[in-house]
C-alpha cells in the first residue's frame, strides 16, 4: 500500500471516529452504568448482554422475520403515500384556489394524531395486517401531500417566466419547470413520511392485534421481562429507520442535486 | 440581417395601476427596430414593469404593443432576467439550458446541437458546457442565459437590468460580447439598465423616464458608430450626452 492511501486511511478512520465519539460516550456510560448497578439491573442490563441478545436472535432468525415483516409494512405503507400523496400535492398546488378551498381540512387532518384513527380503520379494513398499513399510509400521504403542494405552489415565478416567455406550451411549463421546482419540497415530505409510517406501524404492530412485527417483538420482550431482548429489538428498529433515512437521503441528494445551491 | 422595422416595437396608449394609484397612463413609445434602446429612469417609475408589459409576461390594463404591426405570439423574442440565479433551470447542465428553447418546442437534437455550437463560437465560450449553472461563476451564469435567450434567433432581445448582479470585470467583458451579438446579428435590443454611463456607451437609444405617474422625459439618440471600445468613454460627445442625460435624470428624480 502506498503511504498516500495509507494517509487517506488514517484521515478516513480518524474521520469516522471523530463523527461517532457521541456514540461511544453514550455506550461507555451505558456500560459504566450497568456494571456499577446505577440502575437496576433488571432495567438496565450491560451493552455487552444486549448485544448478545441481538447476536443470538439474529443468528436463531426470528428477528429477521419481524424485521422483513416491519419494513415491508413500513415501505407498502409508503408506496401508497406516494401514489396517492404525489399527484393529490400537485394538483391542488397547481391552484391557489384550489388549495385555499382545502385549506381547513388539510390543516385539521395535519394536527389529528393518525393513530388516533386505528379504530375507525379497524372497522373499515378489518383487524388484519391492512388495517395498519392503511392508517400508516394515510398518515404519510398527508405529509407527502402538503409537501407536494407547497413544493408546486413556492416555484420561482422566474423561472416559470422564464419558459413562458420562450413559448413553451404550459403542460411542458409544467413538466419541464414546475415538476422539478418542487422536487427538494417533495423529498423532504418522502423522508418524513417514511419516518412517519415506521412510526405508526410499530405503535399498530404493538397495539392493534399482532402477532409479529418488531412493534409486537419489542412489547413481547417488555412483559416477560427479557430486557436484553427488548434494547435488542430498539436498537434494530432504529436501525431501520436510521437507514431509510439515509437511503433517501442519498436518493435525494442524487436527484436533487441543485437543492440548496 | 432582419429587415430593421419588423423587429420595431409600437406602444400606444398603455396604462397600467398598480393598486389604486396609476404607473402608466396613456403612455406611447416608439422604439425602432434593429437598434439598441436603453430605458433609464428613478426608483420605482417601472422600468421593468414596461419591459415586462412589452415582452408579455405581465398584463397591460389597457392600450397595446406591437412589433413591426403584428402582435407578439408571431415573433420570437429572447428574455434576459437581471437574476440569473432564479432564471436558469439548475437540473440542466448549462449547454441543456441553452438548448432548452429549441428543444421544448420539438427542435430535433442535431439542430440544437448545431444551435449551441453556432453560440459557443459566436461568444467564445471558454469554460465548461457540461457544468450545472450552480457550478459556475455569476458572470458565466448570465453569459448561459444571454445565450438561453437567444437560441431560437428572436428577433428582438428584450435584457432587465441584466449586470446589476455582477462585479465589474465580468460586466464589462459580458457588455462587449452584447454589443458583438448586435453587430453580427442585427437584433433589436431593449434594455432596463440602472447605470446610466452603461446605458450610454451601449444605446442607440435612450428612453428617460419620469417619476410616477411615468411618462417619457426624453428620448436622447447617439450615434457614434460601433464596436465602440472603452476609449468611447473620453470622447466629447459620449461626455456631453451622458451629462446632459444625468441632468434629465436629476431634474425627473427631485420633482416632487
Amino acid at each position: 500500500m502506498s503511504s498516500s492511501s495509507l494517509n487517506r486511511l488514517s484521515k478516513a478512520a480518524t474521520s469516522l471516529l471523530s463523527v461517532n465519539i457521541g456514540t461511544l460516550i453514550l455506550l461507555a456510560i451505558w456500560w459504566i452504568a450497568a456494571a456499577l448497578e446505577l440502575i437496576d439491573r433488571v432495567l438496565l442490563p450491560t451493552p455487552a448482554e444486549t448485544f448478545v441478545s441481538l447476536w443470538n436472535a439474529l443468528i436463531s432468525g426470528d428477528i429477521l422475520q419481524d424485521f422483513g415483516l416491519t419494513l415491508y409494512r413500513s415501505l407498502y405503507a409508503f408506496m401508497i403515500a406516494l401514489v396517492i400523496g404525489v399527484p393529490i400535492g400537485i394538483i391542488l398546488g397547481s391552484s391557489e384556489k384550489i388549495y385555499q378551498s382545502f385549506e381547513f381540512l388539510i390543516d385539521f387532518f395535519r394536527s389529528t394524531p393518525a393513530t388516533a384513527m386505528f379504530p375507525l380503520f379497524l372497522i373499515v379494513f378489518g383487524i388484519g395486517d391492512f388495517a395498519k398499513v392503511a392508517v400508516a399510509a394515510f398518515a404519510g400521504a398527508l405529509i407527502i401531500f402538503f409537501n407536494t403542494a407547497y413544493g408546486v405552489m413556492n416555484a420561482r415565478k422566474t423561472r416559470i417566466m422564464a419558459a413562458k416567455v420562450m413559448g413553451v406550451p404550459r403542460w411542458r411549463v409544467f413538466r419541464d419547470v414546475i415538476f422539478f421546482e418542487s422536487l427538494p419540497q417533495t423529498f423532504i415530505g418522502l423522508r418524513t413520511s417514511i419516518s412517519l409510517t415506521l412510526v405508526v406501524i410499530i405503535v399498530a404492530e404493538m397495539f392493534v392485534g399482532s402477532t409479529n412485527g418488531m412493534g409486537q417483538r419489542i412489547i413481547d420482550a417488555q412483559q416477560v421481562f427479557d430486557m436484553p431482548q427488548m434494547y435488542a429489538s430498539i436498537i434494530a428498529t432504529g436501525v431501520m429507520g436510521y437507514g431509510l433515512n439515509q437511503i433517501f437521503l442519498i436518493t435525494e441528494n442524487k436527484f436533487v442535486h441543485w437543492k440548496g445551491r | 440581417m432582419k429587415k430593421p422595422q419588423e423587429a420595431s416595437i409600437s406602444i400606444t396608449g398603455l396604462a397600467k395601476r398598480f393598486e389604486k394609484s396609476p404607473l402608466y397612463q396613456n403612455f406611447s413609445l416608439e422604439i425602432p427596430g434593429g437598434q439598441i434602446t436603453c430605458i433609464f429612469g428613478p426608483n420605482g417609475c417601472g422600468k421593468s414593469t414596461l419591459l415586462n408589459m412589452i415582452a408579455g409576461l405581465i398584463p397591460l390594463d389597457s392600450g397595446q404593443v406591437r412589433f413591426g404591426g403584428r402582435a407578439l405570439k408571431d415573433i420570437k423574442i429572447g428574455y434576459v432576467f437581471q437574476n440569473y440565479r432564479d432564471a436558469l433551470f439548475p437540473w440542466l447542465r448549462a449547454i441543456d439550458n441553452i438548448k432548452y428553447p429549441l428543444s421544448s418546442t420539438g427542435v430535433s437534437s442535431r439542430q440544437c446541437r448545431l444551435r449551441a455550437e453556432e453560440l459557443i463560437h459566436q461568444f467564445d465560450v471558454g469554460f465548461d458546457l457540461n457544468r450545472y449553472p450552480y457550478e459556475l461563476s455569476g458572470g458565466q451564469q448570465q453569459l448561459v442565459s444571454i445565450m438561453r435567450s437567444l437560441a431560437t434567433k428572436p428577433k428582438i432581445l428584450f435584457l432587465d437590468e441584466p449586470f446589476s448582479a455582477l462585479d465589474y470585470e465580468s460586466t464589462l467583458s459580458i457588455r462587449d460580447k452584447l454589443q458583438d451579438v448586435f453587430i453580427s446579428t442585427g437584433v433589436t435590443i431593449v434594455m432596463v439598465s440602472h447605470d446610466l454611463e452603461e446605458a450610454v456607451y451601449l444605446a442607440d437609444n435612450i428612453v428617460l423616464l419620469t417619476k410616477r405617474p411615468t411618462q417619457i422625459a426624453e428620448v436622447i439618440t447617439f450615434n457614434a458608430g460601433r464596436p465602440r471600445t472603452p476609449n468611447i468613454l473620453s470622447d466629447p460627445e459620449f461626455v456631453r450626452l451622458k451629462a446632459y442625460s444625468l441632468d434629465v435624470f436629476r431634474r425627473e428624480a427631485n420633482r416632487s
